[in-house]
């Protein structure tokens, strides 16, 4: 069999998998897998990068996601003015602040000789700017807090088109990328993994109480759609006409109509990345890449910066992730800081580059698409199959209950079991590296 | 006596926690060092490890607790723990049969490994959940203080009081014995010998016949009777839920490093540099300031460096600061 046909058919399989969905259970939730199917393959193109790529091992993939999330908030809801005046000038102010005590801690450090002087003249900087940044700042959030909390109590956004979030969650993404990499780069390979742990647990923190830039734990709703609202599609007699020529029901047309809106935009981004992400597979750059990460030694002889190469890709790794992150919250249309989970956003990512095939591109797509899948669907089944193993028990028997209860958490299992079985068996994937 | 005041409430706040915390990181950090120093990886399960043992433990104390056994004033998961103790070991073993071993064999590369302990990890966490819930659940039982708060201010008649929970005075108690015999084992004792010798250099050690797969056995033994220790502690002291005991993770990777990896003392030293820098950095100073300092100087403000929601956000800060100024750790570990 050869590898096209192959590869043909893995694709034709998971997209056979979606269909059944489609017939067996609604068309609607065929669509949601397809739609989170797309985003979790660019995700895990992004993943795949710094692991398939460079061998980078990234394990804060939901802090990047988040940021994604945060850009859109701060790109599309629209600003409030109250907050502003406020206190948002003294807040942005403060921020400065608190970036120049960094800045100065860092020159300090640079251009004075090594020596006690220069550690207390850093505590110095470091500790006075602390309490100015705080005195300055801490004033501002409480002024723009104050601001109807209920409803807003956040500065809102810039109330731009939301599509544009979606470059700038990668940018933010990449800022703290850089961040991470400048420290975590150029040491053990697991330093980056418990680097990138801490900082995905800092940005959710950061996400959840920080309420004058993402309300914290009120979320933000009602972000603004790149795609129209279902109800305004009913009230479109054009619409309505037209889906009653097809013979269909209005109210369900009008979802899947806009379900599947969003499933092209996200199509179009999803092709964009795969074609940039084969080219630099394919370019000198992608195998300096392989060569880098198969002997970093020997590319370090051949007069590679292995560290300067590393924290390039990994930037644009998690600048993809960003992207995808910043996909998903418009696709919700709300941010909800308390449901970034690591086990879902971070590791369930890994298990799909590894299904995939690490160092695939094509692999990592399949890989986003049917772990995907069963994550949605594992849970059915595990109720199923838990009501088939509790069936000669009594309706009130403690032990069928819980059993019932917690066929949710099989989700959790199966991945694990799937990683391990992957890892073991087949360590290339479902579509290996060339 | 103002200044008394302000000690009684710093013990209070700051002392007692940050010590019991920083004891129970430390074991855990101990782990993680001897998973790293014989076994040459990052072992990410750590923290769901210790959840699982944990879990061992509650429902040993519950099945002692349904046949009418308690300890008296302490803790009936006290009398479970060497048991949890011997089944997570028979876990432990288990798992670096079905998991690790294979990898080992290979010669592996560590980030290899560490991908394994994600796997490991995603599975302990779901068979915890699907036993436990992901809820929370508190399995102290017994005499809840040694000394009272109230009981401290009647004795000495000061404004301010004192109280020690009998699980804070049994985490600091059980982590001096735990500790005492781990370096005891380690240092005076055959096997113990051997696992250092394997640690500091794995060719030497083969070639004075040691033998790798008994070292990795003991240590992942020690490591099982560590990590249920730690948690059930954790457990005892705060409460056990299975979300935490993942975040967990971090502070404990933050102390391993701090301290060296690889190095057992700077395990120690590290679980304490995390946990005091957590507590003072997140505690609001108002009430020792306003006893330490002169009424004209007395704060208004609460004097709190960080919210108590980033307590992640210190152990991160410090580790960031280790990695850039001094990557080996205090106790300056391996650099593999």
């Amino acid at each position: 069999m050869s590898e096209t046909l192959k590869n043909t058919l893995l694709f034709a399989a998971v997209a056979g998998l979606i269909i059944l969905t489609g017939f067996v259970q609604s068309w609607n939730s065929a669509l949601f897998i397809i739609n989170m199917g797309l985003i979790s393959a660019i995700m895990a193109l992004g993943v795949n990068l710094q692991w398939g790529f460079a061998g980078l091992f990234n394990v804060g993939v939901m802090g990047f996601v988040a940021l994604g999330g945060l850009a859109v908030v701060l790109v599309s809801m629209p600003p409030v003015g109250e907050a502003w005046a406020a206190g948002g000038i003294r807040a942005l102010i403060g921020l400065v602040l608190g970036a120049a005590t960094i800045a100065g801690g860092v020159v300090t450090y640079q251009k004075m000789s090594p020596g006690r002087n220069r550690t207390l003249a850093m505590i110095a900087v470091l500790g006075v700017g602390f309490f100015v940044y705080r005195y300055v700042f801490d004033a501002g959030v409480e002024a723009i807090e104050a601001v109807n909390p209920a409803g807003t109590g956040y500065l809102g956004g810039l109330g731009l088109p939301v599509v544009l979030a979606w470059p700038v969650g990668g940018l933010l993404a990449a800022g703290a990328a850089w961040l991470i990499g400048k420290t975590a780069l150029g040491l053990r390979s697991d330093y980056l993994a418990i680097a990138t742990l801490g900082i995905a647990e800092i940005t959710i923190a950061v996400l959840k109480n920080e309420e004058w830039l993402s309300r914290g734990v009120k979320n933000v709703t009602g972000l603004p759609r790149p795609v129209p609202y279902e109800i305004d599609l009913q009230q479109d007699p054009g619409f309505v006409d037209r889906v009653a020529g097809l013979g269909l029901d209005p109210v369900i047309a009008s979802s899947v109509f806009v379900k599947f809106g969003y499933a092209v935009l996200f199509l179009v981004v999803l092709i964009i990345v795969l074609w940039l992400a084969q080219r630099a597979l394919h370019s000198p750059w992608g195998r300096m890449m392989r060569a880098i990460r198969d002997n970093e030694v020997a590319a370090e002889a051949m007069g590679k910066d292995v560290t300067a190469r590393h924290l390039q890709v990994f930037i644009l790794g998690s600048a993809i992730c960003g992207m995808a992150g910043a996909m998903m919250t418009t696709l919700d249309g709300q941010l909800t800081p308390s449901s970034y989970q690591p086990l879902r956003f971070t590791f369930l990512v890994w298990v799909m580059v590894i299904v995939g095939g690490s160092g695939n591109n094509l692999g990592s797509v399949l890989g986003g698409f049917l772990i995907w899948f069963l994550w949605v669907q594992v849970e059915p089944i595990g109720h199923w199959l838990m009501s088939v193993i509790t069936y000669g028990l009594a309706e009130d028997n403690a032990l069928r209950i819980h059993l019932l209860e917690s066929a949710a958490h099989m989700r959790l299992l199966t991945m694990g079991l799937i990683l391990l079985l992957v890892l073991r068996f087949s360590p290339r994937g479902l579509i290996p590296e060339k | 006596m103002e200044i008394l005041n302000a000690l009684i409430v710093l013990a209070n706040y700051v002392l007692i926690p940050a010590i019991t915390y920083g004891s129970q990181l430390a074991l855990g950090a101990l782990g993680v060092t001897m998973i790293y120093g014989i076994l040459r990886f990052s072992n990410f399960a750590h923290g769901d490890s210790m959840a699982f043992g944990t879990m061992i433990a509650i429902l040993l104390t519950w099945w002692l607790q349904s046949m009418g056994i308690t300890a008296g004033p302490l803790p009936t998961a006290l009398i479970a723990l060497p048991f949890a103790i011997v089944l997570t070991m028979g876990v432990m073993l288990i798992t670096d049969r079905l998991v690790y071993r294979f990898y080992r064999r290979k010669k592996a590369k560590p980030i290899i490994l560490v991908m394994a302990s994600l796997g490991v990890m995603f599975v302990f966490n779901g068979l915890v959940r699907f036993v436990l819930g992901p809820d929370e659940h508190r399995f102290a039982d017994g005499e809840r203080f040694i000394i009272t708060v109230r009981e401290f201010k009647a004795l000495t008649g000061l404004p301010e009081g004192f109280g020690i929970r009998t699980t804070q005075g049994i985490t600091v108690v059980v982590a001096v014995i735990v500790v005492v015999a781990l370096f005891w084992f380690l240092g005076r004792t055959r096997t113990g010998k051997s696992m250092r010798a394997y640690s500091d250099n794995e060719d030497l050690a083969l070639l004075s016949g040691i033998n790798p797969e008994r070292v990795v056995m003991y240590t992942w033994m020690i490591v099982a009777g560590l990590i249920t220790i730690a948690g059930v502690l954790y457990g005892l002291d705060k409460s056990f839920k299975p979300f935490t005991y993942f975040q967990l993770l971090l502070p404990i990777f933050a102390s391993a490093i701090v301290g060296g990896l690889g190095s057992p003392l700077g395990a120690i030293a590290g679980g304490f540099i995390i946990a005091f820098s957590e507590v003072t950095i997140t505690y609001a100073w108002k009430l020792v300031l306003t006893y330490a300092l002169p009424e004209s100087l007395a704060p208004s403000g609460l004097v709190q460096l960080l919210s108590t929601d980033y307590k992640f956000a210190v152990s991160f800060m410090i580790l960031v600061i280790v990695l850039l100024f001094r990557p080996t750790g205090i106790f300056r570990g391996k650099s593999v």
